[in-house]
């Protein structure tokens, strides 16, 4: 087998702290970004790069600050615009291992465009969604995937539209790797991001992520201690969907789509429930998997979907390899000369 | 067969149109005849003249698609009146009949003039019969009627042989101008590889036009036009939008550093996206972006990385971009923005050309926001543009503005071929691994760019965006003195670049009565009023602008030279806004033309002669 032309490996085992910055970090205390830098922090060294060799590109939002907090290259561009930013660094510089921070408003809202396409022609980058459901930058305003309902500064009765679900966008638009995290769990984000570095493709982590600001306590009930274990299942390829505080709940898949069981009730067992397949090409159990929501369903977390697909970058090589092959333009000496012309002497 | 002896009639030069219904092929016929004039020794200029939609509605005025050329000796413009029209249509005659010389040919295809089509035209009643066209040389031919029956033995069915019309026309004018016919063959087996059955009737058109022309004796004057009064060398026939796209793939080249191009189609600027994707064996990568934003900003995620990066667009792309290109600004990243300008505001008048958007250029972004800009002024030289803007982008590490509009883009000319190795060096400022000097904004004291360091690169991790940076060591700063410091460092950079560029030349007397200025596109159809008033020995001069910002170092000491100065453009005075505000000590006239249509030769000369008249 030919040579995987984008990695390049690093000769000297790196750290965390080869990619601590020396900038002060300016996020609030307590705000859940700091658990995410941290967990990023470790899965850099782990994934064998050289460390000259990350690229770490942002939009615009508090989640956008995080080029300037890891000691990587860096690009913090425009509101909404860090996925075709990314888009250029990957095809220009393939060998590059680039990741792209950035908010629910900077690709729900105002980059919604840019983050379809990204995904629909599979990029082989990372994007790190930092899932907060408020606008914090600007201080509290509604966001495209805050809660119908949600009271904030922008709509002090409520907000009257349909939230989107990341996943469901990102299945929708064709896309082959989609993970879920919670910002609490620091553990389960770094082995989800490091599963992401390894996906061939645009992987789209969405990180449910807390604002202690502005919209303290919004993932309570995915997050918080008494409720976290009947409202979280972490889905781990080729397992069973089980999950509860006693193990003892169970996702099966019926006629009618999935359905919470519970184990030894109605003579069902573990033999009966749903087993994860994240490499499935067909996306449509993934689908079922990220749109569930408690409080009748769980809030699947982990790999949902990591499906092999070619990336672009990769056929713009490969269009570029075939052309230098089968072209008779092979300078631009060629290329001016080619067609009718003709010599006055 | 022998030829009958026609009157031939030596021309320094002449104005040709074709015009037809937009399915009519109009464009495709254009082509054929300048490549042909090319072949046979002529210098020339083209302009095609087409609708917005793709397929207007048929015979009406709304739907005419026309291709003007114009051949000869040595000719600088597409030209203003033309001296052979080519109407298929009458609706094509009556919306070009004012583009017609008094006493000049007319051909025109009698079987399109049924009572329907003169209706639908808007004509009361025929025009080939009620004598309003006695002033022109008729020369009505049933053409329809005569390709078919030319066709008739290739069993065709009669949409496809109706089709060749276009070619019997061609085939006339090839008797008119004395041209091989072999010429189109050789065409005809090119371009219609994938469907045989269209070289053999097109070429049996084109043969039955050409001897029609020679048999009925309709042509009573034939053309000879001298040979091009050209420089040796080799030649080729060149539109303004490939040659961009060439002088980018020539400055790739040189530079070593690979070509990206995001970008998103537009007219009249897609010419540039689609010329450059068929090029990845010189390995450009073109990315066809999800709309105008991403369109730039893939374009300068590839410029943080590298790359040679561009993005084509026009007037409306352009303001789509203006955030962007502020990130280019503050980032200190090279970067070309193509704006191939058309008639506005808004949509506008999308397939015609103007010179609107300077301003856009020059300020259309928040902050103080410089950028350099030159402006094409002809479509063989904005191949040399390109690369020039290319080559001042990378090194002085600023993004740029290269101006052109839809008339030079869409237009072709003769192209000298240049050999790439005689172009001017390009040598971007590439930071070294490792060098333990770097500091992501120290600057070139010389030309106050920064260094670019790659990602990938030993010992430069860095950072860059959009949020003022500190001086030298590029981190974020907010402070008041610093941020007024960068703002004058951007603004400096940009204007160090004259040091780099030519002075501003000029045509005719150093000193003088009148300085006519002109910039970009207009530079064929000025020149030559000019020139023709210098001959007449009127006392004028002329400066073509194409570096606008900065502006050649020379210009305030040339403008003090003249005792007039008129600014024309295609514009409500947007260069002349310009030049009052960076050197208000002169006084300036103006002549100005907002139609969507390029200069008249004659109507420049007027206004010339009327200015040199006043006292």
């Amino acid at each position: 087998m030919e040579e995987n032309l984008t990695v390049d490996r690093t000769r000297v085992p790196l750290s965390k702290e080869d990619f601590v910055s020396d900038q002060m970090v300016k996020w609030c205390p307590g705000c859940g970004d700091h658990a995410i830098l941290s967990s990023l922090a470790n899965v850099f060294p782990k994934i064998g790069y050289r460390k000259e060799n990350f690229c770490v590109v942002s939009g615009i939002g508090c989640s956008s600050r995080f080029p300037y907090y890891v000691n990587t290259y860096g690009f913090h561009g425009i509101h909404g615009r860090a996925n075709p930013i990314a888009t250029g660094v990957k095809i220009t510089n393939p060998h590059l291992s680039v990741w792209v921070a950035t908010g629910d408003g900077d690709s729900m809202a105002i980059g919604g465009n840019h983050f379809i396409h990204i995904i629909r022609r599979n990029v082989d980058l990372n994007i790190m969604l930092f899932n907060n459901q408020i606008y914090g930058l600007t201080k509290g305003q509604y966001s495209p995937t805050s809660p119908m309902g949600s009271v904030t500064k922008t709509s002090p009765q409520g907000t009257i539209e349909h939230p989107f679900n990341p996943g469901e966008l990102v299945l929708g638009a064709q896309g082959t790797f989609f993970a879920r995290a919670v910002d609490t769990n620091p553990k389960l984000m770094t082995e989800i991001m490091f599963e992401a570095a390894k996906h061939d493709g645009t992987s789209v982590v969405e990180i449910l992520q807390n604002c202690v600001i502005f919209n303290e306590g919004a993932h309570q009930i995915i997050t918080s201690k008494d409720l976290r274990d009947e409202h979280q299942i972490l889905l781990k390829n080729g397992e069973p969907m089980i999950f509860g505080k006693n193990k003892d709940k169970g996702i099966i898949l019926t006629s009618h789509g999935l359905e919470v069981v519970t184990i030894g009730a109605n003579g069902i067992t573990e033999q009966d429930l749903l087993v994860h397949d994240q490499y499935s090409q067909d996306p449509g159990i993934h689908l079922m998997l990220a749109k569930m929501t408690p409080p009748y369903f769980p809030l699947a977390l982990g790999v949902i979907r990591s499906a092999l697909f070619p990336t672009y970058d990769d056929l713009v090589e490969e269009q570029i390899k075939r052309s230098k092959v089968n072209s008779t333009i092979n300078c631009v000496d060629d290329l001016l000369n080619s067609g009718d012309t003709w010599e006055i002497k | 067969m022998i030829k009958k002896k026609n009157k031939a009639v030596t021309k320094e030069d002449v104005v040709v149109k074709f015009v037809g219904d937009s399915g009519d092929g109009m464009q495709l016929t254009g082509n054929l005849f300048s490549d042909t004039a090319a072949l046979e020794g002529n210098d020339l200029a083209n302009f095609p003249d087409y609708p917005a939609e793709i397929r207007g509605p048929h015979n009406t005025v709304a739907g005419v698609s026309g291709f003007q050329v114009h051949i000869g000796k040595k000719v600088h413009s597409s030209g203003d009146m033309c001296d052979v029209l080519v109407a298929m249509n009458p609706a094509s005659l009556k919306a070009n009949l004012k583009w017609a010389k008094k006493g000049g040919t007319i051909i025109t295809d009698t079987d399109a003039y049924d009572e329907k089509a003169l209706e639908k035209s808007g004509y009361k009643s025929n025009p080939l019969t009620d004598e309003s066209l006695r002033d022109y040389n008729m020369i009505k031919a049933p053409i329809t009627t005569l390709t078919k029956d030319a066709l008739k033995d290739l069993g065709l069915d009669s949409k496809t042989a109706e089709k060749s019309r276009n070619m019997f026309a061609l085939g006339m004018m090839y008797f008119m101008f004395n041209w091989k016919q072999e010429i189109a063959f050789d065409f005809f087996k090119k371009k219609f590889k994938k469907k045989p059955e269209l070289i053999e009737s097109n070429k049996i058109a084109l043969q039955a036009g050409y001897n029609y022309a020679e048999t009925v004796e309709a042509i009573s004057v034939t053309y000879d036009i001298p040979a091009a009064a050209l420089e040796k060398g080799k030649y080729r026939n060149l539109s303004g939008n490939i040659a961009t796209a060439w002088g980018f793939l020539a400055a790739s080249e040189r530079s070593g550093r690979p070509l990206f191009l995001g970008s998103y189609p537009i007219t009249p600027a897609t010419e540039i996206l689609m010329e450059l994707a068929k090029h990845k064996s010189l390995g450009a990568k073109v990315f066809q972006a999800e709309d105008e934003i991403a369109g730039i900003c893939s374009a300068i995620g590839a410029s943080f990385a590298g790359a040679m990066a561009l993005t084509s667009t026009s007037g409306p792309g352009l303001s789509l971009k203006s955030e962007a290109i502020g990130l280019a600004v503050m980032t200190e990243l090279p970067l070309v923005i193509v704006d191939v300008q058309r008639g506005g505001p808004s949509t506008g008048l999308p397939t015609k050309s103007e010179q609107s958007d300077l301003m856009q250029a020059l300020f259309g972004r928040n902050g103080e926001c410089p950028v350099l800009i030159i402006a094409a002024q002809s479509p063989s030289d904005c191949f040399i543009s390109a690369y020039e803007t290319a080559k001042l982008s990378m090194e002085h590490m600023t993004p740029a503005i290269l101006l052109t509009d839809g008339y030079i883009g869409q237009g072709s000319e003769l192209f000298k071929i240049p050999k790439v190795a005689d172009l001017p060096d390009i040598k971007p400022p590439i930071a070294k691994p490792n060098d333990p000097d770097f500091k992501p904004f120290k600057r070139d004291p010389k030309t106050l760019a920064r260094k670019w360091a790659l990602p990938g690169t030993e010992g430069l991790r860095h950072r860059v965006g959009g949020l003022e940076k500190e001086n030298i060591s590029g981190n974020v700063s907010m402070n008041a003195e610093n941020h007024e410091l960068m703002t004058e460092l951007r603004f400096n950079k940009v204007m160090k670049i004259a040091d780099y560029i030519p002075e501003q030349q000029v045509f005719g007397a150093a000193e003088n009565d009148l300085l006519v200025i002109s910039w970009g596109g207009t530079f064929g159809a000025v020149h030559t009023a000019v020139e023709e008033l210098i001959n007449e020995g009127k006392p004028v001069s002329h400066a073509h602008f194409k570096y606008i910002m900065p502006l050649p170092k020379n210009t305030e000491n040339l403008l003090g030279k003249y005792k007039k100065i008129i600014v024309c453009e295609l514009n409500a005075g947007q260069f002349v806004n310009y030049l009052r505000m960076n050197f208000p000590q002169y006084k300036y006239s103006q002549y100005n033309k907002i139609q969507g249509l390029p200069f008249n030769v004659s109507e420049l000369k007027d206004a010339f002669n009327k200015i040199i008249k006043e006292k």
